[in-house]
């Protein structure tokens, strides 16, 4: 709403606006001044109130899960946007809005003491957009390095090789005349550093680890405390096998026990988000294959769910089921993997990862045959999906889902489930309480495994996922083998849902009525859809301001954001365990650095 | 029982080794009995063993719809291209890998021919979106995976020439395709002469009244 100022009253301006804030603005009575406009995209904060105001949220109205953080820039401001839900009581979004006039210097109170989930995802932010977090205790760049300049989602900043604003150039029709990327660009590759810098002087500050080296705690008491044994640092990754790719685990250790640990990412980084800003919104489907590319169906159908919201669709039955299907399939392909590598992680060298591959294999014949592909699936489009399920595809799913499938996880149940070295490995090791995995905003099976009831195809069912039975998983001890056990029977739930949508899948078209179209009309408006992706809640916020290319595209990757609570799982383990417990998070670096 | 996790394990191996044998017992002809050349392995549900494939003595087969690098088909009794350059690919394609100059004839108008088709196959991400959207049927995806070279230029800068294939390739690769192109072709062709030929009969009508 907007706040009327009458002429005759203008020497009590100032008070007469608090007053109708008040009375009719949210929050009013509890947090007064906080909420400064009721918007229909949100409530918009005044930035200094946003602590109290989230503390309240939190503790009063149970808005216990910070979803997403994510920023846009605007031409006239900046906005920071907070997406909350409850995990307690499921209940719709309530989204936080926080806007910076000041362009050149944005800041904003941290609401890491509030939801310790945000810690990353405020980084990521500062990074990005250049907002910086007042209050943050670890405030540096995330994914790009410490002497990078510029930020990178500010609207006028140019990649290497920048060519054009949007997608697609003018440069390749009618006179597409090749050009190599090298040869088009007049300054070659355009990257600009600060002024005065070398980057072949810089060095590491000494003092970026010195958080978890606790070279301010060892102050001499007095008591021969000083005298303890030294911490060294530790360099996992980012080129280590037991870290899934390139990802680097800085750990502190004090004998063999971890004292301090900091991920560091963004060895694939390649900014998909300022991709996404210049594709059109068709072309970002195949780019979303490539977030977790094991999961390539699950990020299309997450992607098209929130352009479908924008642009109010409706899919069609058979293309819903197909949808479900292929998520479905796709989520038990994701689990034998991670329960295949987690083993790999302890020592098992590749004969359960192995196993859990093979019958991966038969899935992705699956997939190739439908979508053409077996990894980079990009099924999916707006409306339904690209093309039918070819002749005897169905009748294949279901010899797979009834026969083969149930009788590998026996077997796989006989094998892993009760060896006592697993057991002994697993048992105890970074545990989070369901207060905690809440609290660091941890998704999916991470989760569930610590207590929390929460499915977002429960909580917030999306396609048609309110008509199948199935359970939700939980398991309550918090830790790497309860995570294991999740993922187990959520392979179990996955078959029962398979069954259900393969049995009632019905005839008909995938795609809508009218003609296929590869340049789709998004009204403006912003939509934020999530799945219940195989890793964790997988979210997509797009806005679109009319334009054929989206305004601001965000991922809310569920593995990322559950590498927050790295740290905090991993201190007080043993290096060997901290391993164990990265593998348990089930990471894939395609999507955690994006 | 302590130690029995590591028994169960070591039968778990052992039977997989010899399954991976009797599976093959069971494939009458024996796969490594004479030309190892496709394995199908669709029907692998059945099987209990590995099912490595001895990859490039042995392929595997792949379904209809396998995408990789885009072709241009031409038609293969006349020559002559299905590409009228209308630009489509280009404009959908997500790298921007695809590269097109409009043909001209003498008096410099644009004519429906492209005079060059460029894909950079170093960047395209075989996503299949060209095929998808090209209204004339004119852009595939091939099925040919084994590009790999020493170079990257000007070896996988595929032209013109590079990409142009028969249809009688397409026909092989993607019978399925093919036939259902065919056979829309059929209709459209036979409802064009049923139209012609009410609009014959009717002139006649018109001119004999």
């Amino acid at each position: 709403m907007t706040i009327k100022t009458e002429p005759a009253a203008r020497t009590s301006v100032q008070e007469s606006t608090l007053c109708i804030e008040e009375t009719t603005l949210p929050y009013g009575d509890a947090v007064p001044g906080a909420v400064l406009e009721d918007s229909k995209s949100g409530l918009v904060v005044a930035a200094e109130k946003l602590t109290e105001l989230a503390t309240y949220l939190r503790d009063h109205e149970g808005y216990d899960y910070l979803s997403m953080v994510t920023s846009i820039d605007w031409p006239s401001y900046l906005e920071v946007v907070y997406y909350l839900y409850g995990v307690g009581q499921p209940k719709p979004a309530k989204v936080l809005r926080v806007r910076l006039p000041d362009k050149a210097n944005p800041a904003l109170p941290s609401v890491v003491s509030v939801w310790p989930g945000a810690d990353f995802q405020e980084r990521e932010v500062y990074d990005m957009m250049g907002i910086r977090f007042e209050g943050h205790p670890n405030l540096r760049r995330i994914l790009l390095w410490e002497g990078f300049e510029g930020h990178p989602l500010r609207k006028d900043y140019r990649e290497s090789y920048f060519e054009e604003d949007a997608k697609p150039y003018k440069s390749r029709h009618p006179d597409g005349a090749h050009l190599w990327a090298e040869d088009r660009v007049p300054w070659k590759d355009n990257v600009s550093y600060p002024v005065g810098w070398d980057p072949d002087l810089w060095t590491q500050p000494e003092v970026q680890y010195r958080r978890i080296m606790g070279v301010d705690d060892q102050v001499d008491s007095g008591n021969g405390s000083k005298f303890g044994t030294e911490r060294v640092l530790i360099n996992m990754g980012p080129q280590h096998p037991s870290t899934h790719g390139v990802f680097r685990m800085v750990a502190a250790v004090d004998g063999e026990s971890v004292v301090g640990l900091e991920p560091e990412m963004g060895y694939l980084h390649r900014c998909h988000e300022k991709i996404g800003e210049r594709n059109t919104y068709i072309m970002n489907i195949p780019y979303t294959d490539r977030l977790d590319y094991i999961t390539s169906m699950s990020n299309n159908l997450g992607y098209v769910l929130a352009v479908e919201k924008l642009m109010g669709l409706q899919v069609p039955e058979r293309a819903e089921y197909v949808r479900v299907i292929m998520a479905e399939f796709t989520r038990i392909v994701s689990h034998f993997i991670a329960i295949g590598f987690l083993f790999n992680d302890l020592g098992a060298y590749f004969t359960p990862a192995l196993y859990g591959l093979r019958e991966r294999e038969l899935i992705l014949d699956l997939f190739e045959a439908a979508s053409g592909s077996r990894m980079m699936c990009n099924y999916m489009r707006f409306g339904g999906v690209s093309a039918d399920l070819p002749e005897g595809w169905i009748e294949r799913a279901k010899e797979l889902v009834t026969n083969r499938l149930p009788r590998v996880m026996e077997e796989f149940e006989n094998l892993l489930t009760g060896n006592e070295i697993f057991l002994m490995r697993t048992r105890g090791i970074g545990v989070l309480t369901a207060k905690e995995s809440t609290a660091y905003s941890m998704a999916g099976p991470m989760l569930r495994a610590s207590g929390v009831v929460y499915d977002v195809r429960r909580a917030e069912p999306y396609s048609i996922y309110s008509r199948f039975d199935f359970d939700v998983i939980t398991q309550p001890e918090g830790d790497v083998w309860a995570r294991f056990i999740v993922r187990m029977r959520e392979i179990y739930e996955s078959l029962r849902i398979l069954r259900q949508a393969l049995d009632g899948i019905p005839e008909g078209p995938i795609m809508p009525p009218g003609k296929k179209q590869y340049q789709v009309r998004v009204p403006p408006g912003e939509a934020y859809s999530r799945i219940e992706g195989p890793k964790g809640e997988l979210g997509f916020y797009v806005v679109s301001d009319g334009k054929p290319n989206p305004y601001r595209y965000h991922v809310r990757a569920p593995t990322f954001i559950n590498l927050t609570s790295l740290a905090k799982m991993c201190v007080g383990h043993k290096i060997a365990d901290s391993v164990v417990i990265l593998g348990a998070i089930d990471i894939v670096l395609g999507e955690v650095d994006r | 029982m302590f130690g029995s996790g590591a028994l169960k394990g070591l039968r778990v191996t052992l039977r997989e080794f010899v399954s991976t044998y009797v599976d093959d017992i069971k494939r009458i002809p024996s796969r490594y009995a004479g030309g190892r050349e496709e394995i199908d392995q669709s029907s692998a549900g059945e099987q209990h063993g590995l099912f490595t494939i001895q990859y490039p003595e042995e392929h595997r087969k792949l379904p209809e719809r396998f995408r990789y690098i885009p072709i241009l088909i031409y038609d293969a009794e006349t020559g002559e291209d299905r590409c009228t350059a209308c630009g489509i690919c280009a404009k959908v394609c997500p790298p921007q890998c695809i590269w097109i100059v409009r043909a001209k004839d003498e008096s410099g108008k644009p004519v429906t021919r492209p005079a060059e088709f460029c894909i950079d196959t170093t960047i395209c991400m075989n996503c299949g979106l060209c095929a998808e959207f090209c209204p004339f049927d004119a852009i595939k995806m091939d099925h040919n995976f084994e590009i790999a070279t020493y170079d990257r230029m000007p070896q996988l800068l595929f032209d013109l020439k590079a990409l142009r294939v028969p249809t009688t390739h397409y026909a092989q690769i993607r019978p399925g395709d093919w036939a259902a192109e065919q056979a829309a072709r059929a209709a459209k062709e036979a409802e064009k002469a049923a139209r012609d030929a009410e609009r014959a009969a009717k002139a006649s009508q018109q001119s004999s009244a």
